[in-house]
């Protein structure tokens, strides 16, 4: 026996790690998202507040209310504890237990019992007065439970396969959410791209680097004058922040790489795809981008982040049988 | 009064409650027998807040361990924590020495039973075991029939429900020899009373059961198919149907104790009469399934066909003997609770010898006259489905309803081959912390016997609990519980 004996992964372990872990990071998305409106609604006005209700709405591809009326109070219950909203944070977080219960045995005890914690938590929280009252408390609660998720796992699990695909779910997941939340923010946010933004516009800005956990690390780098255009560059393009669309992209190519040695599959075709995406992140000028138009960028983004979760599906988890003996 | 006899009434014990039964942890009111005189002391000397603490922290971490099951019949995926309780079960180790040889003499009979009855059927032609009643058993399976199973081994893993009778003796109260569940319960509960009684435990000196799982892999890699590629290092795998079975739990902990791959039937697929389970890296050969999968539901072309928890052409590849399964198709034979009425019978044909364990006296009901006087004291007996485990579809008599007993009565008329009767034990009973103090329950007791290359029993067990008070069914889907276990080494 060799001392470094490969191990053996299931497809649908694979399948259920690479969704356990979409889905907590959706859930922490959608939290931090509400966490900041929030935070925001204090300092506003009401038709300020609903502007971005609209935009959130867009961009997490909930249905928008007909008669445009934005019910700050009954979006928050759909978004966060509505069970029969896929995408709302109890399901989301439901889910991700539900993928690692079945998926229990290749994770490490102390992740299940951090996940299985934080689902306690979030099932044990109705909705009403009282909670909405302190309900900041309720969405810290999903981002910190989820940053623990994050840290017991790469402190207690090999990082070999299992792990990659772990990564790869976070991030896949992670760069379609920026993606939609930059494309929709500045094709709705009326803005000029080099200039400083003031008063109102002010706090819509800081809303979206703090809805990408983004607004003091970027203020590190450019300071805390706000250009939409050094935004977006930051959003975009830059390359050690993890909450940005070409860190995340990296972290999935990576992820990919390393799945694809450990396996000894040729992935060319994920690999070529987002090594391709990768590439195109790092040479690219902000100002060619914006020049062509954020959104179709960003739409660009997506459409081949999706391309390379389908390859990953049909290589790894959904092969045909005759492509797959091996001893 | 003597000391003992005032001690007795002190909390936790106030209100302990004797009766006809066996009780574990005392000889009379105030006498503890004397391997519980340790865990009587610490009790009385121990607040009874401690105890309460203690417990309170023991289901938050089987809570948060996920250590729960699902009950059928509510609503889908109703997960419950296995109620655990906090005082341990003492057997001195004499005492676990005659049920360890009792219940390798019976798995051992056993096993030449199964053998014997799938092929030449000695037993059969001479009379011993009735024809018809095993060929009339629901789990007897014809495709069995001149299979030739590694070493002869049908059932490898097994758990017997035993009973301590009023006199003290133990009895043998039923085999479960197809899928037995609940070892991860007995290491679960050994693992929280390490915790609450970290010195009473070391000063007993307690049989270790940790070493369970490696013991399971070893009896599992002994029934490694000859004509495997991989002979020396046999790739086991552990079937579960999956996340909404009642034992989900037990099955990710052994696989992952084992370190074994969990497979669902999706994850395997059967090519040229070999089993491969799906991988990132493509298909790999699969040796030995340890199957918590029911025979009916392992392959929908040749057991159930609407089955989708199973492998199609998985029993081929097994006649084929490219794999191998544990336990054997077709154990639920010797379980089938009319056949167990045999089983004295059954030992002393294979193995010359008297049953070292008694069975319970048992009313076979498709005999007339023991079926005409069941059916005259209804409400003294126990009446049990032969082919049901987990408690259910069972009449005790004397807590039943008149309308229960004619339920009872009219479904034993229409199958008496079905039904079997028993008198209504008296299960002995032993001390549980519950509601703040020590309150009698009546206890059973599961130990679990490995079969692959010798036959090992890990000492210990899984005690279970009637909860309820006064109740006498043990079983976790009808309200029971369990207690830790512990065998003494001297």
């Amino acid at each position: 026996m060799s001392q470094f004996r490969e191990t053996t992964m299931l497809s649908r372990v694979a399948d259920s790690l690479y969704w356990m872990s979409r889905y907590l990071e959706r859930a922490v998305h959608t939290a931090r998202l509400i966490d900041v409106d929030l935070q925001l609604r204090l300092d506003q006005s009401p038709e300020a507040s609903s502007g971005r209700w609209l935009r959130l709405l867009e961009a997490s591809q909930a249905p928008i209310p007909e008669d445009g009326k934005i019910d700050a109070t009954a979006l928050t219950d759909i978004l966060t504890l509505d069970r029969t909203n896929p995408s709302s944070i109890i399901s989301c977080v439901a889910a991700a237990r539900e993928n690692l219960r079945q998926v229990r045995e290749q994770c490490s005890s102390e992740m299940w019992e951090q996940l299985n914690r934080l689902y306690l938590q979030v099932n044990s929280t109705t909705s009403g007065e009282a909670w909405l009252l302190h309900s900041y408390v309720f969405f810290r609660a999903v981002q910190e439970g989820a940053y623990l998720f994050q840290g017991v796992t790469d402190s207690t699990m090999s990082h070999g396969e299992g792990w990659q695909y772990i990564q790869l779910g976070r991030y896949v997941e992670r760069t379609d959410a920026l993606a939609r939340l930059i494309g929709t923010h500045f094709t709705r946010l009326p803005h000029s791209l080099d200039q400083a933004v003031e008063s109102e516009e002010y706090l819509e800005w800081v809303g979206l680097l703090k809805s990408c956990a983004a607004f003091e690390a970027y203020c590190k780098t450019y300071t805390a004058e706000l250009r939409p255009l050094r935004v977006a560059e930051f959003l975009l393009l830059n390359s050690s922040f993890p909450h940005s669309v070409r860190f995340s992209v990296d972290m999935v190519h990576a992820a990919l790489t390393a799945i694809g040695q450990l396996t000894e599959r040729k992935a060319e075709q994920p690999v070529r795809l987002t090594g391709r995406l990768r590439a195109t992140l790092s040479f690219s000028q902000i100002e060619e981008i914006m020049a062509s138009g954020a959104n179709s960028y960003v739409e660009s983004v997506r459409w081949q982040c999706a391309q390379a979760h389908s390859s990953i599906h049909q290589i790894y988890f959904d092969y045909p049988v005759e492509s797959a003996l091996v001893s | 009064m003597p000391e003992t006899g005032r001690r007795m009434f002190r909390p936790p014990f106030r209100n302990y409650q004797f009766d006809t039964a066996y009780d574990e942890m005392f000889e009379a009111p105030g006498e503890p027998r004397p391997h519980y005189r340790a865990l009587f002391q610490t009790l009385l000397a121990l607040p009874p807040e401690e105890l309460r603490k203690s417990q309170q922290a023991a289901d938050l971490s089987f809570l948060h361990q996920g250590i729960t099951f699902t009950v059928y019949g509510k609503e889908e995926g109703t997960e419950r924590v296995f109620p655990n309780d906090l005082l341990p079960r003492i057997i001195p180790n004499h005492e676990w020495r005659k049920i360890e040889n009792g219940l390798t003499q019976r798995i051992a009979a056993l096993n030449m039973f199964l053998e014997d009855v799938y092929h030449r059927g000695r037993i059969l032609a001479d009379g011993i075991v009735p024809r018809e009643l095993v060929y009339s058993c629901r789990h007897f399976r014809r495709e069995m029939r001149g299979l030739a199973v590694p070493r002869g081994i049908y059932v490898s893993v097994c758990g017997t429900d035993l009973v301590r009778l009023p006199d003290g003796s133990f009895a043998v109260l039923e085999d479960n020899l197809r899928v037995p569940s609940g070892v991860s319960y007995m290491l679960a509960n050994r693992k929280v009373l390490k915790k609450v009684f970290p010195t009473l435990f070391r000063d007993y000196g307690v049989s270790p059961v940790d070493h369970y799982a490696q013991a399971l892999l070893a009896t599992l890699r002994a029934l490694s198919p000859s004509n495997s590629t991989n002979r020396h290092e046999p790739t086991v795998v552990l079937l579960t149907p999956g996340v909404f079975n009642s034992a989900y739990f037990e099955h990710t902990f052994l696989a992952q104790q084992m370190g074994v791959e969990l497979v669902e039937g999706r994850d395997l697929l059967v090519h040229d009469n070999v089993v491969y389970m799906r991988t990132t890296a493509g298909l790999r050969r699969v040796d030995v399934i340890y199957r918590r999968v029911d025979d009916d539901f392992l392959d929908p072309l040749c057991f159930r066909r609407d089955s989708r928890l199973g492998v199609p052409g998985l029993f081929n590849a097994y006649r084929a003997g490219n794999v191998m399964l544990a336990n054997a198709i077709g154990t639920g034979i010797a379980d089938d609770k009319a056949i167990y009425a045999y089983v004295p019978a059954i030992i002393r044909y294979y193995l010359g010898e008297d049953p070292i364990l008694s069975n319970i006296e048992t009313y076979l009901l498709t005999d007339r006259s023991q079926r005409d006087y069941v059916l005259a004291h209804l409400d003294e007996l126990v009446v049990k489905a032969v082919g049901e485990s987990g408690g259910y579809g069972m009449l005790i008599g004397p807590h039943s309803t008149a309308a229960e007993r004619e339920e009872f009565r009219q479904r034993i008329v229409a199958e008496p081959r079905n039904y079997i009767a028993q008198p209504t034990l008296s299960l002995s009973r032993a001390p549980c912390f519950l509601e703040g103090e020590a309150q009698a329950r009546h206890v059973d007791l599961r130990p679990y016997i490995l079969y692959g290359n010798n036959v090992t029993l890990v000492p210990g067990g899984l005690t279970r609990v009637a909860l309820r008070r006064g109740s006498l069914v043990v079983n976790s889907s009808q309200g029971g519980g369990s207690k830790d276990t512990w065998v003494l080494r001297a």
